[in-house]
């Protein structure tokens, strides 16, 4: 039992899977490992010292394959993960390295695998991608397995646990994930790990509550300690009072509602309270996603990337693999909509090796229509797979890049040309197809009045259009924390080019990733956006916000908005006036 | 000496992670001589995980795969082929 006297404890760490859950604690102790003792060993028994090495490898491979055999069928990514730590254990790098060192410098295998591990570890560490830095961690679950086998420790068996409990660790390993009898654990509590981590995405997939990185977690919390595991919020609370544990119940049960809400409404068109209607759709690049869009009530395809098909040969594709290809997005999506955006890259770079023509700034470069325009057989095969297969359906065509109206009227050129000799061949196709550009160059915003006059919409881009506003390469970690897409300058040049669209009668639409983070939908419901398309997993969320907003209080809001003069200006005021929709469905009081 | 040399690019979301390159080093192990994972100026030996996980490929990564023997062709283009599927995940 946990005492009644007790102190509440918040402690704040990282959301690793959304959620709430109350229960007892479980802590999953992982000590002796650490103490590993160095010793020399005599040149003629180095032999028997690697013979014991490799017996403690040979070990906990039957030990992984055992936990593969015995766990549970739907825990696939789990199985992966094992399978992929049983090729780990025979790597050169680790398996092969550690039997250098033995011999090299006659020490014992325990020290030895301890040296080379934390060289490994020192070298991902300093790795800039999130995901592979936490990919020392396999290397250390690995490790720790045969050290275990070599010095003898007994494991911990999580499969005994008898009772529903929220486990707590250090760090879990996914052979240890993988033992627990999932209908007892009601959610997870690291010291270490985040978003990214595997206890992370085990939670999620499982859709168990984690909250990870808490640092101290395994020291302050005791076994049995009553604990609310708040995932949504990133919170651990220990020994809740008892007004604390009425709410957090409450919570619990909110959040449920919220979910099953979302999910079941994400078919459903995306409408405001005041009536307006705004189509959410998803964005793919393989046709395979297609399926995922129409999961996740998706109108249409706002952007379907076709680099692809240029990627992944070292020819250039010929029209009837494109048509085929396009066809498989159309035919499952019919009749809802399917904006085609043409190649957006250097085309000969894609199929060159690496090393050839490497442009200084591929960014300002030449690429997308640049390259189109200069390699118009390239291009004319594009078009024609385009307006084939939009026979077969609603299918739009999206140029990238735009910077000049010449760039515009050289298109539609050719545009006709194609259609002319399309039509001649006698071929099946689509003429009047609508004809957008994309707005992500700063030149194509202050010109959006003169493009407007011969195209049928437009689609703002904001990843480019951020990166070239601002000047900030978002990829540069120096200065990637002034990439906002709330910057007034943003909101200008969006506002702007909506401004002038609607004027002449055209439609703007919105595919960059600004479109799929629910707290600025309300700014860009405000700047007028007609249509959004998005990664399809944040399409249920998108249409959940818009149903809860009404067009006439955001246009309160936008007055007040366009007054601000700095992005972290702007974002409070979003927070302060929306944040509560996004929260306030769960963490009322 | 023979070498024979295919690109490719990455194209799942996570890039070369450790599942994605254990894949590729269970069947660069059953080379009869050496695969090399090229990035940029770095070459790995692609029978190893961690050799490949260190050279951090990321979705959108153009890699370059190398045999030194021509008998090890089709398990250079079984290679290829799995990472143009985005190795099905």
């Amino acid at each position: 039992m946990s005492d009644p006297n007790a102190i509440e404890l918040i402690l704040n760490g990282i959301g690793g899977s959304p959620g709430i859950c109350i229960g007892k604690a479980y802590l999953v102790d992982k000590e002796g490992v650490d103490v590993v003792r160095k010793y020399f060993i005599e040149k003629g028994n180095l032999p028997d010292e690697i013979k014991r090495f490799k017996a403690a490898v040979k070990k906990a491979k039957d030990e992984l394959e055992a936990i593969i055999k015995n766990s549970h069928e739907e825990l696939r990514q789990q199985r992966y993960i094992l399978e992929t730590h049983i090729v780990m254990l025979k790597d050169k790098m680790l398996y092969g390295r550690t039997i250098e060192t033995i011999e090299d410098e006659r020490i014992n295998a325990e020290w030895a695998l301890k040296k080379v591990v934390s060289n490994l570890k020192s070298m991902f560490q300093n790795m800039s991608d999130p995901y592979l830095k936490e990919r020392a961690a396999d290397i250390v679950h690995v490790s720790d397995r045969v050290m275990k086998n070599l010095v003898g420790a007994e494991p911990v068996n999580i499969a005994d646990i008898c009772k529903r409990v929220i486990l707590i660790a250090h760090d879990l390993s996914p052979a240890e994930t993988s033992q627990i009898q999932l209908e007892k654990i009601k959610g997870f509590i690291t010291n270490r790990g985040g978003k990214a981590s595997h206890t992370g995405i085990i939670a999620r997939t499982l859709e168990i509550p984690a909250v990870l990185g808490l640092n101290q977690a395994t020291r302050i919390i005791q076994n049995d300690d009553l604990v609310i595991v708040d995932g949504t919020a990133g919170t651990v609370i220990v020994h809740p009072r008892e007004e604390t544990l009425i709410k957090y119940e409450e919570y619990k049960i909110r959040y449920e509602e919220y979910r099953a809400a979302i999910t079941r409404g994400s078919y459903l068109v995306a409408e405001t309270t005041d009536g307006f209607q705004l189509p959410v759709m998803g964005n793919i690049e393989l046709p395979e996603e297609v399926v995922s869009v129409i999961d996740h009530g998706g109108d249409g395809i706002g952007l379907y990337r076709t680099e692809f098909q240029y990627l992944n040969s070292s020819v250039f594709p010929s029209e009837d693999e494109l048509f085929d290809k396009y066809m498989d997005v159309v035919e499952v999506i019919a009749p809802k909509p399917v904006i085609i955006r043409t190649l957006d890259i250097n085309g000969d770079r894609a199929i060159a090796p690496v090393s050839e023509r490497d442009e200084i700034n591929p960014a300002l470069g030449l690429r997308a229509i640049r390259y189109c325009l200069q390699n118009p057989e390239i291009f004319k095969t594009q078009i024609r797979a385009i307006l084939r297969v939009a026979a077969y359906g609603d299918v739009r065509i999206l140029i990238p890049m735009i910077s000049s109206y010449d760039e515009v009227c050289e298109t539609k050129r050719i545009l006709n040309e194609v259609a002319d000799s399309l039509d001649k061949e006698g071929a099946v196709f689509k003429r009047d197809i609508e004809v957008g550009i994309m707005i992500e160059v700063p030149s194509a915003v202050i010109m959006a009045d003169v493009m407007a006059e011969n195209v049928d919409f437009f689609s703002i881009g904001t990843n480019d259009l951020i990166q070239y506003s601002l000047a900030i390469d978002r990829g540069n970690s120096e200065v990637a924390y002034l990439y906002n897409p709330l910057h007034p300058a943003v909101i200008r040049a969006i506002k702007h080019v909506v401004d002038v669209a609607h004027e002449k009668g055209i439609k703007v639409f919105m595919c960059g990733e600004m479109a799929s983070d629910p707290i600025y939908i309300p700014v860009l419901l405000g700047l007028g956006l007609d249509e959004l398309s998005m990664n399809p997993q944040s399409i249920p969320a998108v249409k959940s916000m818009v149903r809860s907003l009404n067009i006439e209080d955001i246009k309160r809001f936008m007055k007040d908005m366009l007054k601000q003069t700095s992005a972290t200006a702007v974002m409070k005021l979003v927070q302060d006036t929306y944040g509560s929709i996004l929260y306030d469905k769960i963490y009322h009081e | 000496m023979y070498t024979l040399s295919r690109d490719v690019v990455i194209i799942n979301e996570l890039g070369l992670h450790a599942r994605s390159a254990a894949r590729i080093a269970k069947l660069a192990q059953n080379a009869s001589s050496k695969v090399w994972l090229v990035k940029g100026k770095e070459r790995v030996d692609a029978s190893s995980v961690i050799d490949i996980l260190s050279l951090a490929c990321l979705k959108g990564s153009k890699i370059t795969l190398k045999i030194d023997e021509e008998s090890d062709i089709d398990i250079l283009n079984e290679i290829i082929e799995l990472i143009k599927k985005g190795f099905g995940e």
